[in-house]
């Protein structure tokens, strides 16, 4: 065959082909690019986070005051112990995944197994522990009214607690009487058939301001931040007066156009990037899966090569080094 | 692929045996970070309160923390320790240095929003 084809001369050559400057396979490489893209991707979402954040840097909600939920541990509050458990529970997965690349480096067919099965059990807690996040987002828990301007009035009143007056927050439930219904809620089968609207408040301003006015203790929360890092609690002529004259819809748990917390970007960024990052670890939990059942049938071991486990395994703790982030800015900053 | 890894951390100070001994030994030191971040974000003292370089201490101290947190997991557990250099340089400069631009722009551009609205004619207290 020699004589058919002309040699360039260059199959030894830096150009010719044959190079691997980077000592690592094509599959490998093409992850590594993958995850600078949808590292770039997420980093789009966390600047723009910091940007809104910075825009309302005086009126931003206090993270400790929103996720204080633990599960079975119903009406204590708890900031951080609940989201430090998620963490620590995807830092394991990474640990026991990281294990898997390790015995398949050494061809061991039923340790690759079981580390895996490991990260996907406890890759399923995390989704799972998102989706209880969430659930308590969205379904808040004391309520607020919005105003005119969009901004969020909380309520509170000062407890005594070790000596010490402090501010304690008071869920509109517990002092206001829903009077009777004038409006129903519009839907697509009573009214216009293209039109319908969501599901309506269970109290109105006017029933709030009643409320207030018959519970001389409580008081109006604003959104801005004082000096010593505390929400503004006003007195109980100005929280009178704000829910009068401002006040337009009452605000229970969350959506993407109003929250009880604060701005409505707060939920918003909260939906958009811990919801991309749980996509991200669901379809981690599928991609494990899929290897998973092709190391039990011995794809890899047929291959001579456990390869595919470290790819997936390079995904897999990207989204670990996601959620690191993700925990920093939005729980703990 | 019985390629060799490297078995230390924090510049040779930790010597590990094997390569599932220094996976364990990562584990511990991140979980240590963790519970530093979580103890002082619960605590949060109030000497760590200052504003330094328009930050407040503690956010510095977390977010230098995350950063080591990511060292650790992209050198260790994604086994960039033992990529060629090469490789490295191309995907940890071209990510930082892309990261820090978007974030320098997006963070003063919100500051000068932030600004317009708390001192021009722009009233949101309604």
């Amino acid at each position: 065959m020699d004589t058919s084809i002309a040699s360039t001369g260059t199959a030894e050559k830096t150009w010719g082909g044959g190079n691997e400057p980077f000592k690592a396979s094509y599959g490998k490489l093409m992850m590594w690019f993958f995850i600078v893209s949808d590292a770039l991707t997420f980093s789009g979402f966390l600047a723009a986070y910091g940007f809104s954040r910075f825009k309302f840097i005086d009126s931003w909600p206090i993270a400790d005051e929103v996720f204080t939920h633990v599960p079975f541990l119903h009406g204590q509050e708890l900031p951080m112990i609940y989201v430090a458990f998620m963490t620590f529970i995807l830092i394991i997965s990474s640990v026991t995944m990281v294990l898997a690349v390790d015995a398949g480096h050494n061809m061991n067919k039923s340790k690759v197994s079981i580390y895996l099965f490991l990260t996907i059990i406890f890759g399923a807690i995390f989704v799972g522990s998102q989706a209880w996040e969430w659930a308590t987002f969205i379904k808040g828990d004391y309520g607020a009214v919005q105003t005119q301007g969009g901004n969020i009035l909380q309520f509170g009143e000062y407890v005594e607690k070790d000596g010490e007056q402090v501010f304690k927050r008071v869920a509109i439930a517990d002092f206001t009487q829903a009077g009777e219904r004038v409006r129903v809620q519009d839907q697509r089968k009573t009214g216009i058939w293209y039109r319908s609207e969501g599901t309506l408040p269970n109290y109105t301003v006017d029933e709030v301001y009643s409320g207030l006015e018959a519970n001389p203790n409580i008081l109006v929360r604003t959104q801005i931040i004082n000096e010593e890092g505390h929400k503004t609690i006003l007195s109980r002529e100005e929280s009178l007066k704000a829910i009068k004259d401002n006040g337009k819809v009452v605000v229970e748990g969350a959506n993407l156009r109003a929250n009880e917390y604060g701005t409505a970007l707060f939920a918003d960024f909260f939906f958009f990037i811990t919801g991309f990052h749980g996509f991200h670890v669901f379809s981690g939990v599928v991609f494990n899966i899929i290897i998973f059942f092709n190391v039990l049938i011995g794809t890899y071991e047929r291959r001579g090569s456990y390869e595919m486990v470290e790819k997936v395994g390079l995904y897999w703790h990207f989204v670990d080094l996601v959620w690191v982030f993700v925990f920093t800015f939005f729980y703990l900053v | 692929m019985a390629h060799a890894h490297k078995l230390e951390i924090l510049r040779g100070l930790i010597k590990f045996k094997s390569n599932t001994q220094k996976i364990w030994g990562v584990l511990i030191l991140l979980s240590i970070v963790t519970a530093v971040e979580v103890v002082l974000g619960i605590y949060k003292p109030a000497s760590l309160m200052t504003v330094v370089g328009g930050m407040k201490l503690l956010n510095w101290i977390f977010i230098i923390l995350t950063i080591v947190k990511a060292y650790y997991i992209t050198w260790d557990f994604m086994h960039m320790r033992d990529e060629t250099a090469g490789l490295r340089r191309a995907v940890v400069w071209t990510a930082v240095f892309l990261i820090s631009y978007l974030i320098f722009i997006l963070l003063q551009e919100g500051g000068y929003v932030f600004d317009v609205y708390d001192e021009e004619f722009v009233k949101r207290d309604f």
